[in-house]
């Protein structure tokens, strides 16, 4: 029997940080693949450089501020991070970039705050901003999907072009990379065209870009099974995909031939894996079930302001970022009546 | 149509927010009959079991006691008695380790027990008491010492007088037994729902006519068909309905169980009794019967051994004052070194330091954890705010917020956050992935927060205090001064009187020096004749 008394309850507690992690990176895996599959094994050496730059960061600085290391690491949240960031930069982003944005995301963003809990922004997407504000051409640069692409790039190819920033022989730039479906749509709306024009490029599938909407499935997918498993509750991505409609649809309805249909917005760029893994993150989100109502919501509308009056194609980042400096607040005024108390509680 | 809609509504459960399903492992310790636990050689009965103040011995050591016998008056209204379990001889009433979240002791009754059980004088049986007068009734329950057997014993004569300007509508009997291992309630519920019954038949007396309301978690379906049948031998069954409640942790808590059966919420701070309802535990009931109908006083309980580390799990009723050790070894002792032994169950219960602690009134159950069911949580890791605890909460409360301030010691933000609304059910730290040990921080700031208000009311005593002495003197003051002017004015009003005054001490200073020169001149004269 141990020695001291601890307070109850007694029994054996099945939930754990590092589980909560592990199952998230396993709601990643159907995505991930399908980016491999679309995009060459650029995305699996970005995020084996991404986790490991990621994960020796958090242990040095665990170590610089004289705490644990190994729960520090081993509950996976920096692994995450990683991933999350890698799976967002293009597939050919120079490995000194990738190794910038992983000590701006673990260093400045998650460990000067205190580390796992204390981060008041969602260190991928802030190191995504950095990079995206620092380097624009190169983060959105990004390869054309396999079977646009007029050479497939090889792994060796793909450790190349990372690491020395070499082209293969004989290849343009111009010969593997494409617009983004998002880059390409507001690009043409911009020269005046009309959707029905612009959807006649072989860019597209059936809802957003081709290879693209696949990926996006394969994260659907993947926040399906994290509903399932109840590691995330359905409030923030429900209400950000709905939000992101409800506005894209709005603008559809009022002239179909200047504004996607709303399906292009859910399943163009990272507005899927914004719902699922992005936006619930839950160090950054907020807490009450209202707020992450309200917290979602504002994300999707975000979204969709930015994508078509802003001056970056995509704002799944730029939306989480701001809406986590609202969270405090919003959690602030959402907070539910507790039992036996009548009317909503007092502001404290 | 009408009599449809009444009857949907009169069967209508609700819910409360949260709680959460855990494995109820009943199974380990209710395949059995509750068994008697024989006569341990002593019996250490704590002189408080129960909330309120503490009973006054009312027997000496040294004495001859009889089974039955009262060893401590209840002191106060918020009390109850305390009877000896068995005979034999009062042998000491010190302090022992008492079933205790803080492993402290406390003022007990020891017995070295004679062996023979010879009960003592009872009460005349209260058959007729549908004929009595409520409050005599309520004396002999206060009398019999019950409290509450649930776990929070208080004194159930004060529950049963809720006053003369509240009218009681609802009768909940609490057969719930939410915790998971716990079974006493469900052995007695199948074995003695008779006596159950007439308990909640003498409650309904005496609080004048509610209907009663009797809820039990469908995990216990014995138990339920047990209740159902020995209702419908009584002439109980047109105010009274048995409730099979979905099984969801902690359903049994007062204020969930009483918003399950009748949708209403218990106000913050407030008793049940406010809304017209009065909550008891299946257990209270049988004693109530037992106090009434046979003259009875509480002297035993059933408390469920159990856990892996028991080798034989099962119910047993024991005498208020057994040694928990005594209960472990009747039962085949461990199976496995346990590595938590806990008085209650695995949610609310707290660990027991010393396995010679007496079982008390509200010691439902005896409960050894092995390494497997209750593994080191290891150290707590930081909050990464995911907000599963305020999903499971049944207060909904915010758990975590409350986390933060209570390990700021912020004492007044933890309190804009209710943390008194808390009931401490522990469904927030069990579904915690950091292993935050969420209840301890809790029960840390409401003492911390007791302990401030105490602090301040003796700080206000004592500046009263100190304030009234600073009158008090100052008074002193005024008087001493109006005194000496009063002196000083006599004075100067007649000073003639003063002259004389002065003239015969003079006179008489002078007449004692004179007298004490004779002596000396007569003393020295006598030497002279000595030395010749």
């Amino acid at each position: 029997m141990s020695a001291a008394l601890v307070s109850s309850p007694h029994g054996s507690r099945p939930n754990r940080v590092d589980r909560v992690m592990q199952e998230v990176l396993l709601a990643l895996v159907p995505g991930v693949l399908a980016m491999i599959w679309f995009f060459g094994w650029g995305v699996l050496i970005n995020i084996a450089l991404a986790v490991t730059v990621a994960v020796a960061a958090e242990a040095a600085v665990m170590g610089l501020r004289r705490r644990p290391i190994g729960p520090a690491v081993g509950d996976y949240s920096a692994v995450v991070t990683a991933v999350l960031f890698a799976i967002s930069v293009p597939p050919t982003l120079p490995w000194w970039m990738t190794l910038l944005g992983m000590l701006f995301a673990i260093v400045l963003v998650k460990q000067l705050y205190g580390g796992i809990g204390y981060n008041p922004f969602n260190p991928a997407m802030a190191a995504y901003v950095f990079l995206l504000v620092s380097y624009p051409v190169a983060m959105t640069t990004w390869l054309a999907p396999d079977m646009l692409a007029e050479h497939a790039v090889s792994f060796t190819e793909s450790l190349r072009l990372i690491f020395a920033g070499a082209l293969p022989s004989g290849v343009e730039w111009d010969a593997i990379s494409a617009a983004t479906p998002l880059d390409e749509m507001r690009g043409k709306l911009d020269q005046g065209m009309l959707i029905a024009e612009i959807r006649l490029s072989p860019l597209w599938g059936d809802f957003g870009g081709r290879g693209w909407e696949w990926v996006a499935n394969g994260f659907l997918l993947g926040g399906v099974y994290l509903l399932w498993r109840r590691i995330i509750t359905w409030h923030i991505p429900v209400s950000m995909l709905a939000a992101l409609a409800v506005a894209a649809g709005a603008f559809w309805l009022l002239d179909p031939t200047t504004h996607p249909f709303p399906a292009f917005h859910l399943f163009s760029g990272a507005a899927i894996l914004g719902a699922f893994f992005i936006a619930t993150d839950p160090v950054s989100a907020c807490t009450t079930k209202t707020g992450q109502l309200i917290f979602g919501a504002s994300i999707g509308l975000l979204v969709f302001v930015i994508r078509t009056w802003g001056g970056y194609p995509d704002a799944v980042a730029f939306a989480v970022l701001l809406m986590n400096i609202a969270a405090p607040t919003i959690d602030h005024y959402t907070q539910p009546r507790v039992f036996g108390h009548t009317g909503n509680r007092a502001n404290p | 149509m009408a009599a449809i809609q009444s009857l949907l509504r009169r069967d209508r459960l609700w819910t409360f927010h949260g709680g959460i399903h855990v494995p109820d492992e009943k199974a380990l310790s209710n395949g059995r009959a509750v068994e008697m636990m024989p006569l341990p050689e002593r019996l250490v009965i704590p002189l408080q079991q129960h909330i309120g103040a503490t009973a006054r011995p009312v027997v000496n050591v040294g004495e001859r006691i009889l089974k039955g016998q009262l060893l401590a008056q209840a002191e106060g209204y918020v009390s109850a008695c305390i009877h000896a379990s068995s005979s034999g001889t009062l042998v000491a009433i010190e302090p022992h380790p008492v079933p205790h979240p803080s492993g402290l002791s406390a003022l007990c009754a020891v017995i070295e027990t004679d062996g023979e059980d010879t009960w003592c004088e009872l009460p005349e049986p209260m058959t007729q008491y549908a004929q009595l007068d409520p409050s005599e009734i309520r004396e002999r329950i206060r009398w019999a010492g019950v409290v509450g057997l649930g776990g929070a014993s208080f004194p159930t004569s004060v529950k049963l007088n809720p006053g003369p300007d509240q009218r009681i509508r609802t009768l909940i009997i609490n057969g719930a037994e939410c915790e998971p291992y716990i079974t006493c309630d469900d052995l007695l519920m199948r074995e003695r729902a008779g006596d159950i019954l007439a308990g909640a038949r003498i409650m309904h007396h005496l609080l004048g006519g509610p209907r009663i309301l009797i809820g039990i978690e469908d995990n216990k379906p014995e138990a339920f068909e047990a209740m159902r049948f020995a209702l419908a031998e009584t002439d109980m069954r047109s105010h009274t309905e048995i409730r099979s409640i979905p099984t969801l942790y902690p359903s049994g808590g007062e204020k969930q169980l009483i918003r399950i059966l009748t949708g209403e919420e218990v106000p913050t701070h407030a008793i049940p009794a406010r809304i017209g309802i009065v909550c008891q535990n299946v257990g209270s009931a049988a004693a109530v019967a037992e106090a009434v109908l046979e003259g009875r006083p509480l002297i035993s309980r059933v408390v469920a051994v159990t856990g892996r580390a028991i080798a034989e799990p099962r119910n047993l009723e024991v005498r208020i004052g057994t040694p928990v050790s005594d209960l472990i070894a009747h039962c085949g002792g461990y199976r496995e070194r346990p590595r938590k032994l806990v008085c209650g169950g695995p949610m609310m219960g707290f660990e027991i330091a010393h396995p010679e602690i007496p079982v008390t009134k509200p010691a439902n159950c005896v409960l050894a954890l092995t390494e497997a069911e209750a593994p080191d949580p290891g150290p707590a890791l930081a909050c990464i705010r995911c907000g599963r605890c305020a999903e499971v909460c049944p207060a909904k409360l915010l758990p975590q917020q409350l986390y933060w301030h209570a390990r700021a010691k912020d004492l007044d933000r933890v309190q804009d956050y209710n943390l008194f609304d808390c009931i401490e059910c522990g469904c927030c730290a069990q579904v915690c992935p950091s292993h935050i040990p969420l209840v301890q921080y809790y029960r840390y700031a409401k003492n911390e927060v007791w302990a401030r208000e105490e602090e301040k009311r003796k700080a206000e005593l004592a500046r009263t205090r100190h304030e009234a002495k600073q009158t008090r003197l100052e008074r002193q003051e005024r008087e001493r001064k109006a005194r000496l002017r009063r002196k000083k004015e006599s004075l100067e009003a007649s000073p003639g009187k003063s002259q004389t005054d002065q003239d015969a001490k003079k006179a008489a200073i002078e007449a004692a020096k004179q007298r004490a020169a004779a002596k000396k001149a007569a003393a020295a004269k006598a030497e002279e004749t000595d030395d010749a």
